[in-house]
């Protein structure tokens, strides 16, 4: 069941598109807003809401990056994995990252507490290697130059 | 001092101007001028001052508004798109102007829909711009407040809703075609054209896509007129231009010069190369368009210019390439990212991408074979312009195909010593 919250959310919306449908990829994020991610529940009660099946919905769900099929910590670190960030050190923070965390980029940290995942270019490569935490942006952060300040960043998000 | 329209009004690491503020700065002058004149006139100035667009593709944007079919019997209601996706590797140029200065794009879109007689506009932004949707939510609601958007926009008669649709994060989204589907609901798989958005776009309706600087230059342009515009830049390619440097240079970062700045002077302005490292080459703008190298710094840097080095000025975003770093790992991660990008439509792209990754990724590891440069070749080829719907294969390919061409000799050495010599 969607909440009431969830709904009032998602039909805010509804007035700028003339379909329903349009409103899907605004409503599974509302969705994941509250949840963290859409469940097999969650995507029937939002295709229900919207006049879709269920499988249409999933094929645009699982289309894009950022909607997440499975459940994920309660902070989610984006590093970014695109050419630039790559020239200045991308691989060492993904090993930095996936040393720290204990786990492999698309894990969870066993307590729950990060999920790691690769993004395209976060549009900061004059600052690269950049990630972002929960939509914060973090910049410079080869942990060659300062192996500190990453491990300083992850400490903001308990 | 060159003129910096574009930026002038953007103060580094503060929030942007108000409304009063913005006005106060000079704003609204284009949008007060636009609504004076008839729509075509404002579709007339914007094509007489060389403006085109900045997503890349340099279309002369004055001429894509003319496509819309405006008169009272062609069909409602027309849309018109900000572009707002940048998602193109080693592109940082548009979120500057979507954080820094909002209401600028918003003025843009204003008067590009009174041009085309739109109804209903959408600002597609990534999802990761979280700056930059919270300032555009603020601008936007301010803009309602100020009487620029909603019903009879300054008195003009001229009504226009804005609407911000954050998506969900491809690649994809920034094709224009894609864009719309996504919009709709739908997977961002392209749509055949013709027809094109311009005449059938959002819902089969005229929609006017434009990228967010193109947007931005368009107050200027109504404001200071098509000649001030002309004389910004060089010639067929008016106003300033956002270049960025990323890379090992000393200062890598976003600057407005003027188009058609060269490539040294560029790199000039990011300080050159680290110490120790020597300049190899470029993308000159973004991760889609193939490499310049230490013999073209003279090549003026705009969408005619570039063409005859053999590339494409793209998103003006140059990538550098140091002595330093592989050039097949470079590759390794562009095709990584076309390949997990390709939207899975058709076989050269979602099959030939990945196939190129995984060539480069045996190059890296010592595992290459001299027939696979042979069959790089062939992929380049296979996704030319005209064998795939859309151009993300293309765009895919550029940066392959010259760096077979210019490193062919760090391709071979990779198979001849089974290694990376850069480990
Ligand atoms: C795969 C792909 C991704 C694209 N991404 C973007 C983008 O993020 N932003 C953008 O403005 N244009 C992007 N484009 C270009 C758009 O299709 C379109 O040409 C552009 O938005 C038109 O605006 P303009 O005429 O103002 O440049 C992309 C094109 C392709 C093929
Ligand atoms: S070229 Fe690639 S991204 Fe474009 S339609 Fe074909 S498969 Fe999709
Ligand atoms: S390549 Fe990482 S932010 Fe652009």
């Amino acid at each position: 069941m969607l909440t009431s919250e969830e709904r009032a959310e998602i039909e805010a919306e509804a007035g700028h598109y003339p379909t329903r449908k349009a409103l899907c990829i605004e409503a599974l994020e509302v969705v994941q807003r509250h949840r963290g991610w859409v469940s097999d529940d969650a995507l029937r009660d939002v295709a229900a809401l919207l006049g879709m099946t269920p499988d249409e919905l999933d094929g645009v769900a699982t289309f894009y990056n950022l909607v997440f099929r499975k459940p994920v910590g309660r902070h989610v670190a984006l590093f970014c994995d695109s050419v630039s960030c790559w020239i200045m050190g991308a691989n060492r923070l993904r090993e930095h990252l996936c040393q720290r965390l204990g786990v492999a980029p698309g894990g969870t940290t066993s307590d729950g507490r990060f999920t790691l995942l690769p993004v395209v270019c976060l549009g900061a490569c004059d600052h690269a290697p950049a990630m972002m935490v929960d939509g914060d942006l973090h910049l410079d952060l080869d942990p060659a130059v300062d192996p500190a300040k990453v491990d300083a960043i992850l400490e903001r998000y308990p | 001092m060159a003129e910096t329209p574009l930026t002038a009004r953007i103060r580094p690491g503060a929030e942007p101007l108000d409304l009063a503020g913005y006005e106060r700065a000079g704003g609204l002058e284009g949008l007060h001028k636009a609504l004076q004149m008839t729509p075509a006139a404002v579709t007339a100035a914007v094509k007489d001052s060389t403006l085109r667009g900045r997503g890349g593709a340099g279309f002369l944007t004055g001429l894509k508004w003319s496509f819309v079919p405006t008169g009272p019997t062609t069909p409602r209601p027309r849309y018109l798109v900000a572009n707002a996706d940048e998602m193109e590797p080693g592109s940082f140029k548009d979120r500057l102007l979507l954080e820094g200065d909002p209401l600028q794009l918003i003025e843009g879109m204003v008067i590009a829909g009174y041009a085309v007689q739109a109804d209903v506009a959408f600002l597609f932004l990534r999802r990761e711009y979280t700056l930059a949707a919270e300032r555009l939510r603020r601008a936007i609601a301010q803009a309602y407040a100020g009487g620029l958007l909603g019903r009879d926009i300054l008195g003009s008669g001229y009504a226009l809703e804005l609407h911000l649709h954050v998506s969900a994060g491809r690649y994809m989204c920034g094709e224009e075609t894609g864009l719309l589907n996504s919009l709709e609901g739908r997977r961002a798989n392209p749509r055949t054209k013709p027809p094109f958005p311009p005449v059938a776009g959002l819902w089969g309706k005229p929609t006017l896509i434009n990228n967010v600087e193109t947007l931005c230059n368009v107050p200027h342009v109504l404001a200071r007129g098509a000649e001030w515009f002309r004389a910004l830049g060089s010639p067929r390619n008016g106003g300033t231009k956002l270049y960025g440097v990323s890379g090992k240079v000393k200062r890598p970062g976003l600057w407005e010069l003027p188009m058609g700045t060269t490539v040294g002077e560029l790199l000039d302005r990011a300080g050159g190369m680290r110490d120790g490292l020597r300049f190899r080459g470029c993308l000159p703008g973004g991760a889609s368009t193939d490499f310049l190298t230490d013999a073209h710094l003279g090549v003026h840097l705009d969408f005619d210019e570039v063409p005859k080095a053999g590339s494409r000025l793209g998103t003006g975003t140059m990538i550098v390439l140091d002595d330093r770093t592989c050039p097949v790992g470079m590759l390794e991660n562009l095709e990584h990212f076309f390949a997990q990008e390709s939207c899975g439509l058709c076989t050269p792209c979602w099959s030939g991408l990945h196939w190129c990754e995984r060539i480069l990724t045996a190059l890296e590891a010592g595992e290459g074979r001299p027939q696979d440069l042979q069959v790089l070749e062939f992929q380049t080829r296979f996704n030319a312009p005209g064998h795939t719907f859309c151009a993300l294969a293309p765009g895919a390919v550029e940066p392959l195909q010259s760096a077979l061409k210019y490193y062919r000799d760090d391709f071979e050495r990779h198979i001849r010593e089974r290694r990376c010599p850069w480990r």
